[in-house]
């Protein structure tokens, strides 16, 4: 499977971070390579994101809210960065970076939940899938059984990642999940009880995981990349280390937010927006130091991108 | 404790001639309440298997114990106070609102935590699993809580009754839309549901049927001055429809009796409560004579399930242990097990979050899977991580130092705590805590 088919799956990036011949490339699998998603929580104003800045309708409709010609950052005749953004602006101008507009899907719900549960498993916005859309595509195409992991979540929620056959582990911080995992035993029991059975495999997936994990962590390079304190820093780091350390691992998800933000938009919404770009920043810059860099897509989404019209 | 236990002790080495075997009680409040603290297996082991089955359907509690919540009553504000807020109070307003969740989530907890009839809780949280709704959507504590109350009353009661109410339920109205469903421009979200989930299951209904019956339901809304149902004829398509091969101008009440008239209807509540009680595989010759049995009382609960615990399929030693536990069975019927006192549930509403199950949250209009997909790597070692603090005591009110079960004999402690044998072989002369620990934290502690 190349690359491009996973985005082309997605169709939900505003923003894709990577070098271009990562997905220019065609050919088998190449499984050495790494996805990392950010999820914008909340719902992130793409039109306060990327401004189009030339369309009168965008300013007539935001009278508070929009962001001033003057500020914006230009990308293209029509478009421009919000201002927060300008951390980013050398990874446009070197062409790691991709801005994927006008992704959706037909009859959007404006139900965050309800939304973001149909952009985590891509399904029909009148149909309900349990299955995340990567563990479906894995389903199809498994990542080696040498892998930690397939995919790794830091923080709670693995939901693009989880699915019945997807080895995916969560965790806030390397370390702790070490301690908690080397509680469980593996067990080779064999069982005809399937319930047991399923218990014993998770149980032998998750001493397989960090075993791995403890070996790459424990002979990785000495960190210290300097990544803003910030929550969406912290977790970017978390990602740098995992791949520095030659963790084997598909996919790996984080996210930011909230940006369900119902007042002070503006302020908030700069001061996440600034959040993300310094992060990505130092993210980008622990992977070209690693010289990882040209392995790794690291995208953004969110469920929806906010109306035109601001709230009265 | 002590005298239940050394009766426990007695029954066991020599049963009675009619009584339950220790495993067959074990299983039996397993699969049917929380597991069974010891004094809870005792009290059931001198009565016949029938016998024990008749008392936990007899005497359900219909309405909880626990104190309510004081704001259950307050009505949404309307739309014209939500404007006329400021943002400070429209901050303030939306905060309380998350902790009334939040309370509400604690309430249950504690409802099941002490409960006398765990049945009722199993139940309410089996029809909330089918008649989801959830804070997410509905966005008004006091709806969940009413929804709660009404689910609890019909837990082991009628179904034609619990589907009429259901159907005219404030939270189920604004979960699935019925608010928006209007003459001329008709919602399907609740008429989608009904038929695809709630009562006959794919395959046995057409687009067509789901349109017909979206319009049947126009007009059926939330009073906003009062947080009450309404049926507003201003707003209802009084006009002919075919639904199921039936015409008429049917209203929603007629809708859902042309669905109970549907013999799969009584079998698909069968087989979900099977999946639910006995197995994931359902027997389809046994679910027909459940579901005809089910139909002959009028669609009365207690004659259904008294027969899904009488039949061979739920009692049959193979069956024992064969079911993942629930976060929220594994979490209550620990805290239960060990009498753990909890004066705040909040630690609960945050483990059963971790695990998997948010109660009144549930992640859509399907419920939760359950199953296999319980345990995951992520939910798993959260579960292990629970039974680590609760056998420390952390976040609970009290140790478990050494109340479970003082000189009981290691092998009948496992009877009581565990469904089928361990995987790992208890260690020998262990006692007290470290027997209990190793039990509680063996895989086969996550089963039923």
């Amino acid at each position: 499977m190349r690359r491009r088919d996973f985005l082309k799956l997605t169709g939900l990036a505003p923003l894709v971070l990577a070098v271009p011949e990562v997905y220019g490339q065609a050919g088998g699998v190449h499984w050495e390579r790494v996805l990392v998603l950010v999820e914008l929580r909340g719902g992130n104003d793409g039109l306060n994101t990327v401004v189009p800045y030339r369309d009168e309708p965008y300013y007539r409709l935001r009278p508070q809210l929009a962001v001033p010609r003057q500020s914006v950052l230009q990308l293209s005749e029509q478009l421009g960065f919000n201002p927060a953004l300008e951390p980013l602006m050398p990874l446009w101008q070197a062409r790691e970076l991709a801005v994927v507009l006008g992704v959706g899907y037909a009859n959007p719900n404006r139900s965050h939940f309800r939304s973001i549960e149909i952009w985590d498993t891509a399904s029909q916005s009148d149909e309900v899938l349990q299955e995340g859309w990567i563990a479906r595509l894995f389903a199809k195409q498994k990542p080696p059984t040498t892998f930690a992991a397939d995919g790794i979540a830091l923080g709670l929620d693995p939901r693009p990642l989880s699915g019945a056959h997807m080895r995916t582990i969560t965790m806030r911080q390397p370390q702790q999940f070490l301690d908690r995992a080397s509680r469980v035993q593996p067990t080779v029991v064999s069982t005809t009880n399937p319930a047991l059975a399923h218990i014993l495999a998770v149980q032998n997936e998750l001493s397989h995981a960090a075993t791995l994990l403890q070996d790459k962590l424990a002979g990785g390079p000495d960190q210290d990349f300097a990544f803003p304190a910030t929550p969406i820093g912290r977790q970017l780091q978390v990602v740098a280390t995992l791949l520095t350390s030659r963790a084997p691992v598909a996919v790996l998800k984080v996210s930011h937010g909230s940006f369900d933000t119902h007042s002070n938009q503006r302020n908030t919404h700069d001061r996440l927006l600034h959040e993300l770009a310094e992060a990505l920043v130092a993210f980008r810059q622990a992977m070209r130091t690693a010289n990882l860099w040209k392995q790794v897509v690291l995208m953004t989404y969110a469920e929806f991108g906010r109306r035109a019209a601001e709230k009265r | 404790m002590w005298w239940c236990m050394v009766i426990g002790l007695l029954l066991w080495i020599a049963p009675v001639a009619l009584g339950l075997e220790l495993d067959e009680a074990h299983h039996l409040l397993a699969r049917t309440s929380f597991g069974g603290p010891p004094a809870e297996i005792a009290a059931l082991r001198p009565l016949s298997y029938e016998a024990a089955v008749d008392r936990l359907l007899n005497g359900v509690r219909q309405q909880p114990r626990t104190a309510s919540p004081t704001w259950v009553d307050e009505p949404p504000p309307t739309p014209l106070e939500r404007q006329a807020m400021s943002d400070e109070a429209r901050k303030a307003f939306r905060e309380q609102v998350r902790a009334h969740a939040f309370a509400l989530k604690g309430w249950w907890y504690q409802e099941m935590l002490n409960t006398d009839t765990p049945l009722t809780e199993r139940m309410t949280l089996f029809w909330h699993n089918h008649f989801t709704s959830s804070l997410q959507k509905v966005k008004w504590p006091p709806f969940l809580y009413r929804q709660n109350l009404l689910l609890r009353q019909y837990a082991v009661g009628n179904f034609r009754a619990l589907l009429h109410a259901v159907a005219k339920d404030p939270a189920m109205l604004l979960y699935l839309d019925s608010q928006t469903n209007r003459q001329g421009a008709p919602n399907e979200n609740f008429a989608r549901e009904l038929l695809e989930l709630f009562t006959l299951g794919e395959g046995h209904y057409s687009e067509q049927d789901i349109k017909e019956a979206a319009r049947a339901f126009t007009g059926w809304e939330v009073e906003r001055r009062t947080g009450r149902f309404r049926f507003n004829t201003r707003e209802h398509d009084d006009g002919p429809k075919t639904f199921l091969r039936r015409h008429g101008p049917f209203d929603g009440d007629a809708i859902l009796d042309i669905l109970l008239d549907q013999p799969r209807l009584a079998a698909h509540i069968t087989e979900k409560l099977w999946r639910t009680f006995i197995s994931d595989t359902p027997d389809a010759t046994e679910v027909q004579r459940l579901a005809a049995l089910f139909r002959q009382h009028d669609y009365a609960l207690k004659p259904l399930l008294k027969a899904l615990y009488m039949s061979s399929y739920f009692r049959t030693a193979s069956n024992r242990g064969t079911m993942i536990k629930s976060p929220v069975e594994l979490i209550v019927g620990t805290l239960r097990l060990l009498h753990v006192p909890v004066s705040d549930p909040e630690p609960l509403v945050r483990a059963g979050r971790y695990l998997g199950q948010d109660l009144f949250d549930p992640p859509n209009v399907k419920g939760w899977p359950g199953g296999k997909a319980w345990i995951t790597s992520s939910t798993l070692l959260a579960r292990q991580q629970f039974l680590h603090r609760v056998l420390r005591g952390q976040d609970m009110a009290s140790s478990t130092d050494g109340q479970m079960a003082p000189g009981l004999p290691a092998a009948q402690f496992a009877h009581m705590l565990l469904s089928i044998a361990p995987v790992h072989p208890l260690p020998k002369d262990v006692e007290g805590r470290i027997l209990l620990e190793h039990l509680m934290l063996d895989p086969v502690y996550q089963l039923q």
